[in-house]
């Protein structure tokens, strides 16, 4: 069975696969790319359960005045919330094309190797034991539980023979994921307090997340993405197999390591800061492939920009589909995310990396 | 050695190998007739192992009579059907797909399961049979919307995986949806659904799942000769008669449907269809799906955690899930570090 996972693979790899850009049209993409998600975040700062003129959005980034309102609006809810918005889907996305590479599995995600129930387990306990009650508080809990659980669900499966195979990685994620879940329901019965506290975190969403959330996570996201983006190369080596890497001259396990690092920072960061976010690591590699092709040091910068067009363009969505309330962005992703996963998955190549 | 030698080395091994299929099998079997005695026994006060059985058919003192009859009988009862349609459930499915990430949990059909369940829960207030109802329809749709999305010129196992995985999501953000809507004395029953849990039921949750099982474990097993022919791939099993596409959709429906069964009764009940069939196999040491020992397995494994649930913490009853979930995990995990690149544990 896991023999037939793969093959697949490399049945993939003995066919070069070609994306729809080539050449110099992909740093012009890049371009498109980033001018794209300037329109996006400049949409959520001007859209939303009030409509503001988009001449306060430029008065409130270039000449602020505290006096007027829907200024002090932009100021201090939609810039935040962009800015959370904006490292949450780069780190996102960042993470789930590195671990995509690294472990050669395009199932890899934060939420399939564990990190979202690790980041759920340490919020709910400091809410639980420790009494956290703000947002600032969960996001070191968060960050914790996110590095525990890569930490360990890449340890457990390098263990034995053979090493970190992507079929083994992808069994021990899911085994940790439940073992974590079962703790976190766990938790979450013994008081119903608590978890009134938890499920408001529990969906992603980038609502009431202030400036000084963003202030803490991005140093992180920034040492995150610097590291994803320079192992674009190792990837592509690894991609070739352990054995080709080797032979290569590809320390395998040194480069296994560093991009783990990064995950860790980037999924956990991206999970304190937000909550746990579906699909935006699955699905963002895939459609940046799509475009690229099978080259990393094209894959990762992609991914970087637009995940966060996804991530944004989902939380202006659930503002404008629910007002005067809002869908949580967690909720959106996913049922935007869903339907462009169905269509690449039925694209035949889309399973291969 | 001569032909004669090795034709005899291969029945003998054959032999050896049904023998000992067999022998698990009655094993287990016991061992989930012993789990099921105990849960009869043990509880906030424990009635004798040999007082529980003529308890059961209504003999012996009144009151054990009557926890027997009717507060420990149902659940313990509920917890063997349950882990039977959640094991060979998971048998099906990861044979079927070739793939051992392919159990219902991963599918996705589960947590179609749950939203539909959670749906109902905290919109309409439901509880009892209707619940049930509602969380296998819930499933039967997932199965349906993964099978349509998936189908293109044939059921690739891997397109099945990614589409069942995607379907998932959506079916776990939706759930999360309704559950942060709800109030919150119908989000602790609806959080209590979703871990899985045999508390406080009683006879009027048996009927479905019996009725259920009646009909799918019988069938199943029937179509579990394709799908042993199957496991050898399309070509070899369309060469030796068996029409692969009808076999596999029936096989699919009657998986489904014995998930549906389980998560009706007791809700998502974690890692023990992922698990059992794993279990089984290294039990029996022989290659393919066994569905009977992966139910007996299943059954083994939702006794005992439930029974543990109720007595692990003198304060309050842990849901058998959480139990499951706990003690899965890591029995997979060692699996895991002692095993071969593909993770197969054989």
């Amino acid at each position: 069975m896991a023999a037939t996972v793969r093959t697949s693979f490399r049945q993939s790899q003995a066919a070069p696969r070609k994306g729809l850009v080539t050449g110099l049209g992909r740093p012009a993409g890049l371009v498109v790319a980033i001018a794209v998600l300037a329109a996006v975040a400049l949409a959520g700062l001007v859209l939303g359960s009030r409509h503001l003129p988009a001449s306060s959005v430029f008065d409130a980034l270039l000449r602020f005045d505290p006096a007027d309102e829907a200024q002090t609006v932009i100021r201090s809810l939609r810039l935040p919330r962009t800015a959370i918005g904006l490292l949450t889907g780069l780190a996102l996305g960042l993470a789930g094309a590195v671990m995509q590479g690294v472990s050669r599995n395009p199932l890899a995600e934060p939420g399939i190797l564990g990190v979202n129930a690790g980041a759920a387990l340490a919020v709910l306990t400091g809410v639980q034991f420790f009494g956290v009650t703000t947002l600032l508080g969960y996001v070191w809990f968060a960050f914790f539980g996110a590095g525990v659980a890569v930490v360990v669900v890449y340890l457990i499966s390098s263990i034995g023979r053979d090493g970190a195979t992507p079929v083994k990685l992808a069994l021990a994620g899911t085994a940790v994921t439940a073992l974590l879940a079962s703790f976190t329901t766990l938790v979450q019965l013994l008081d119903v307090r608590t978890m009134d506290a938890y499920r408001a975190w529990s969906t992603g969403s980038l609502a009431g997340r202030g400036a000084d959330i963003a202030a803490q996570v991005w140093p992180f996201v920034a040492v995150g993405a610097v590291l994803a983006l320079v192992s674009g190369r190792v990837l592509n080596t690894l991609a070739l197999g352990d054995d080709v890497a080797r032979s290569l001259g590809e320390n395998v396990t040194r480069a296994r390591i560093v991009c783990g690092v990064a995950v860790m920072i980037l999924a956990g960061a991206a999970t304190a800061a937000a909550g746990p976010i579906v699909f935006i690591g699955l699905t963002v590699p895939h459609i940046a492939r799509a475009i690229v092709g099978p080259d990393y040091r094209w894959i990762l910068p992609y991914s970087a920009v637009l995940a966060p067009v996804l991530l944004l363009a989902a939380d202006v969505v659930g503002r404008l589909v629910a007002a005067p309330a809002e869908l949580q962005v967690g909720i959106v992703t996913a049922l935007l995310g869903a339907p462009v996963f169905i269509a690449l998955v039925r694209r035949k190549n889309l399973a291969s990396l | 050695m001569t032909t004669y030698d090795v034709l005899l080395h291969v029945s003998r091994t054959r032999a050896r190998v049904a023998g000992r299929k067999r022998a698990v099998t009655i094993g287990l079997a016991l061992a989930a007739l012993l789990a099921f005695c105990l849960s009869l026994s043990v509880g906030d006060f424990t009635i004798s192992l040999l007082r529980v059985l003529p308890a059961a058919f209504g003999s012996g003192e009144r009151g054990e009579v009557f926890v027997i009859q009717s507060l420990r009988l149902p659940r313990a009862l509920l917890a063997v059907l349950v882990g039977a349609a959640f094991g060979m459930s998971g048998a099906v499915f990861q044979s079927l797909a070739r793939n051992p990430l392919a159990s219902p949990d991963v599918l996705g059909i589960t947590a179609g399961g749950s939203l539909a369940a959670v749906m109902g829960l905290t919109l309409l207030g439901l509880s009892g049979l209707p619940l049930s109802l509602a969380a296998t329809i819930g499933a039967l749709l997932t199965a349906a919307l993964i099978y349509g999305f998936a189908y293109r010129r044939g059921l690739s196992s891997y397109r099945l995986v990614l589409i069942g995985i995607g379907v998932g999501a959506v079916a776990t953000a939706l759930t999360q949806f309704f559950w942060t809507r709800a109030h919150t004395h119908d989000a602790a029953s609806a959080a209590l659904w979703l871990s899985g849990s045999l508390n406080g039921r009683g006879w009027e949750n048996i009927e479905p799942v019996v009725l259920m099982l009646l009909v799918l474990i019988p069938v199943t097993l029937a179509l579990g000769k394709q799908l042993n022919v199957l496991e050898l791939g399309d070509d070899s099993a369309t060469a030796v008669g068996v029409p692969v596409q009808r076999a596999r959709l029936l096989l699919l429906v009657a998986g489904v449907a014995l998930a549906g069964a389980g998560i009706g009764a007791a809700g998502p009940v974690a890692f023990v269809a992922f698990v059992s069939a794993p279990v089984a196999r290294r039990l029996a040491r022989s290659p393919g799906p066994a569905l009977l020992l992966a139910a007996l397995t299943g059954s083994v494994l939702v006794c005992v955690a439930d029974l543990v649930g109720r007595t692990a913490l003198a304060s309050t009853e842990v849901s058998v899930g959480i139990i499951t979930g706990i003690a899965g995990a890591p029995y997979l995990l060692w699996l895991l570090a002692t095993t071969n690149s593909s993770g197969q544990g054989d």
